[in-house]
């Protein structure tokens, strides 16, 4: 090999930089994420549930976030009929939001936790957001 | 090939290092405009496309007239362009790439940018500009690496090589008739809305483009030990000249139709631009020093004497290059803004910031250009050097 | 251990193939059984809207500023306090610059002073949508001009192609400059294009748009395709003008001058 001299410490440099998160968290505790459900919203409910069960709207809240957010703004059709039959209307901050009022305990505990920004709030207000 | 780049003069890496600066700076500034937003620039509601998106229009130009000089090596077996064809197609690769940044940094929302993909939309004029230039891109870049490998290993290249030289001269024509259609299928932006546009874009590019190559060319001849040869730079010297006329002709259309025919829509930006309109005019004095380059260089370069002379045929080149790039670079895209749709006026005139990012990105095409022109420049020296000690 | 060249391309076959599966069992995964989008019960809903604005019973200041205020209160539209960076979606304009290539010297004072009443036309051949790489700008179905903020990329083509003046850019973060937040209606970010959408959200819910509300009456809202509408019947019943007609993109935004009772 030519510049074996060069190669070989070079992609040992390299492969000890990309794994570096994982050496350094070895053994570490994994951090515990707890949304907060408690809203005066929330336990003022009789019955206290999602417009979809937890687990999906746990995995797939995002995705649902984009069907509602293109069936309001693109087709007009802001009303949400769920797996139960349910109607919900569509809207981030009068539904989602209504109930979700502390974004801060709620939505940014696990956002924070997986890295993600999703760019909701630079539009849609936040409970208290809105006053003022 | 490319390691060829990696060693160089001390004049080389300083100014590869007088780019990377320039870069720097833009980068800097264009971060700050992607946290604050595009109000860091001059553009207002009224001018809504500025400094950016009149870059973009020039360079495409610039891009497009490569095709000057592929048309006589490959159609018309014009041998003497051979050492200078790469010149053009490299300078085609810088070009978009920096057409393709402007764009990038003229939008509000970047990181969506792939939109334009995963909700295709053949109606729009963008999307079809989007996908020709790319292609361009890859086009330039097979073709020109390809004939210069070959070139360094001294056989011919590949055969696959020639239909895609076929089929960029027809693209070149697309890329820039495809961004004249962005401008001249707008209702309401009379400027604008002419039919002579494709044209007009082709003509001036084929005017800018090879001026600008020829500039080039001279500096490589002085600063390198490859010289592009007298032949082909007269005869680029030649293509300049009969672009030049052409668009000045095509310039006197409009002006014709705008003014014979008395409509105020059309006269407006024209009135604008040279005049002032009610009171406004701060493009006045750039338009006539556009006008007034275009006559030296049209004198320069039809009298046969001053075209001869390289050193004046360079003072020509620098003139048309510079008028061209007022016309397009300024006056086209900010004069379709002005009047607005209500015919009042707002002007535009482009802040610091925003000028230092559209510098910086000028700065990366002339980094690409050098990087390219470099390895072009060291294989030939090699090739060269191989030959004499034969 | 080495594989020939049928073993390779089987195992190939067979890893493409799992991964095809596990590509389509991540799409279904998402999946909940019996839900559905519908437009909600008591929306208003037309085959073509259109608006008549009724220039003559707009009489005082108070009169427009009562519709633009009630405009951008609802809907979150800052004001930057300047030209440059200025957002609107309703607005005022004289004669001259509303239907610019109309204008005589000669025409009655109050016409060449009168502002109009301008705002998005909802054209029917919109240049806007027509330009838009993104389908960010579209038309619904009852000719309502839409604006998704959620996909625009900002690149300003539909500022360009818009006749009218209709539309407005955030050059910068428009939520320091919202006087009075509207807590049930989102803002907009850095970025993205703006403009009226003759109240799509008030529609749905079964109200008029702000502006025909708070209008005494002087803004007509309906159907256009409804022949026993009131847009129609007023239409029928009035010389109307519309913004710069000769550019073929056909505005459902109609404008009654009248005349007689003002001179």
């Amino acid at each position: 090999m030519y510049d074996g001299g060069k190669i070989i410490p070079g992609l040992i440099i390299f492969l000890l930089i990309i794994t570096y998160p994982f050496y350094t968290n070895i053994g570490k505790p994994v951090a515990e994420i707890k949304p907060d459900l408690k809203t005066p919203e929330i336990e003022r409910l009789e019955v206290k549930e999602c417009v979809e069960p937890k687990a999906f709207m746990r995995a797939e809240h995002m995705k649902l976030l984009n069907e509602w957010r293109d069936s309001a703004v693109r087709d007009g059709n802001r009303v949400y009929i769920n797996s139960k039959g349910k109607n919900y209307q569509i809207s981030l901050q009068k539904t989602c939001l209504r109930c979700h009022s502390n974004r801060d305990k709620f939505c940014k505990v696990c956002h924070t936790y997986a890295g993600v920004k999703p760019y909701c709030w630079n539009c849609h207000f936040a409970k208290q957001e809105g006053k003022g | 090939m490319l390691e060829k780049a990696l060693s160089g003069s001390r004049r080389y890496w300083t100014w590869i290092i007088i780019l990377l600066i320039l870069i720097g700076i833009g980068f800097i500034n264009y971060l700050r405009q992607f946290k604050l937003g595009l109000g860091i620039t001059g553009m207002s509601r009224d001018v809504s496309w500025g400094f950016y998106i009149s870059q973009f229009t020039f360079l495409v130009g610039v891009a497009a007239s490569a095709v000057m000089l592929v048309i006589p090596y490959y159609l018309h077996n014009y041998k003497k362009f051979s050492k200078i064809v790469i010149l053009g197609e490299f300078l085609a690769v810088a070009s978009v790439t920096m057409c393709l940044l402007f764009i990038f940094v003229d939008m509000g929302q970047p990181m969506r940018i792939l939109n334009v993909i995963l909700h295709p939309t053949p109606n729009s004029i963008l999307f079809w500009d989007a996908l020709v230039l790319n292609g361009y891109l890859f086009l330039n870049i097979v073709i020109g690496w390809a004939t210069l490998h070959a070139e360094k290993k001294g056989i011919p290249p590949a055969p696959w090589v020639k239909p895609l030289i076929y089929i960029s001269i027809p693209w070149a024509i697309s890329i820039h008739t495809v961004t004249a259609f962005l401008y001249a299928g707008l209702p309401g932006r009379h400027f604008w809305l002419t039919a002579i546009m494709a044209a007009r874009f082709l003509a001036s590019a084929f005017a800018s483009g090879p001026a600008l190559l020829l500039i080039v060319a001279l500096l490589v001849r002085k600063y390198t030990k490859f010289d592009p040869g007298r032949e082909p730079i007269q005869a680029v010297g030649k293509i300049v000249t009969y672009a030049m006329i052409t668009n000045v002709f095509f310039f006197l259309l409009e002006i014709f139709t705008a003014f014979y025919s008395n409509i105020p829509g059309h006269k407006h930006s024209f009135e604008y631009l040279f005049a002032g309109y009610e009171g406004y005019g701060k493009l006045v004095p750039l338009m006539w020093l556009s006008i007034i380059l275009a006559i030296i260089s049209l004198i320069l370069l039809i009298n046969p004497g001053t075209r001869k002379n390289e050193k004046t045929l360079v003072i020509a080149a620098l003139a048309v290059f510079f008028s061209l790039w007022i016309d397009k670079g300024f006056g086209l895209v900010i004069g379709g803004f002005i009047p607005n749709p209500f015919e009042t006026v707002t002007e535009y005139w482009p802040t610091l910031p925003e000028t230092f990012i559209t510098i910086g990105v000028w700065a990366i095409g002339f980094l690409i250009l050098t990087i390219l022109y470099k390895v072009v420049i060291s294989v030939r020296e090699s090739i060269g050097n191989l030959e004499a000690e034969h | 251990m080495s594989l020939d060249r049928r073993e390779f391309l089987k195992l190939t076959g067979l890893f493409g193939l799992g991964i095809g599966v596990s590509g389509v069992n991540l799409l279904l995964r998402s999946r909940v059984d019996a839900r559905e989008f519908v437009t909600p019960s008591g929306s208003l809903i037309a085959k073509r809207w259109a608006m008549v604005v009724d220039i003559r019973k707009f009489r005082t200041a108070e009169d427009y500023k009562r519709v633009i205020d009630a405009c951008h209160s609802i809907h979150n539209v800052p004001d930057f306090g300047n030209k440059k960076d200025e957002v609107k979606w309703i607005w005022t304009e004289e004669f001259e610059h509303a239907f610019p290539g109309q204008q005589n010297r000669y025409l009655p004072e109050w016409v060449i002073e009168k502002p109009f009443l301008l705002l998005c036309n909802h054209c029917d051949h919109p240049p806007c949508v027509r330009v838009c790489p993104t389908k960010a700008t579209f038309k619904r179905k009852d000719g309502i001009v839409m604006q998704d903020p959620h996909r625009c990329i900002g690149c300003r083509f539909c500022m360009a192609a818009c006749p009218y003046g209709s539309r407005s850019f955030n050059w910068r973060d428009p939520r320091p400059f919202i006087k009075k937040r509207n807590p049930e209606y989102p803002t907009r970010q850095i970025g993205v294009v703006e403009k009226c959408t003759f109240c799509a959200e008030r529609l749905a819910q079964g109200l008029e748009p702000a502006c025909v509300e708070k209008s005494n009456g002087a803004i007509i809202f309906g159907d256009l395709a409804d022949p026993n509408s009131e847009v129609r019947r007023v239409l029928s019943n009035h010389y109307t003008i519309r913004r710069k007609p000769e550019l073929g993109t056909q505005p459902s935004v109609f404008y009654i001058i009248g005349g007689e009772e003002n001179a």
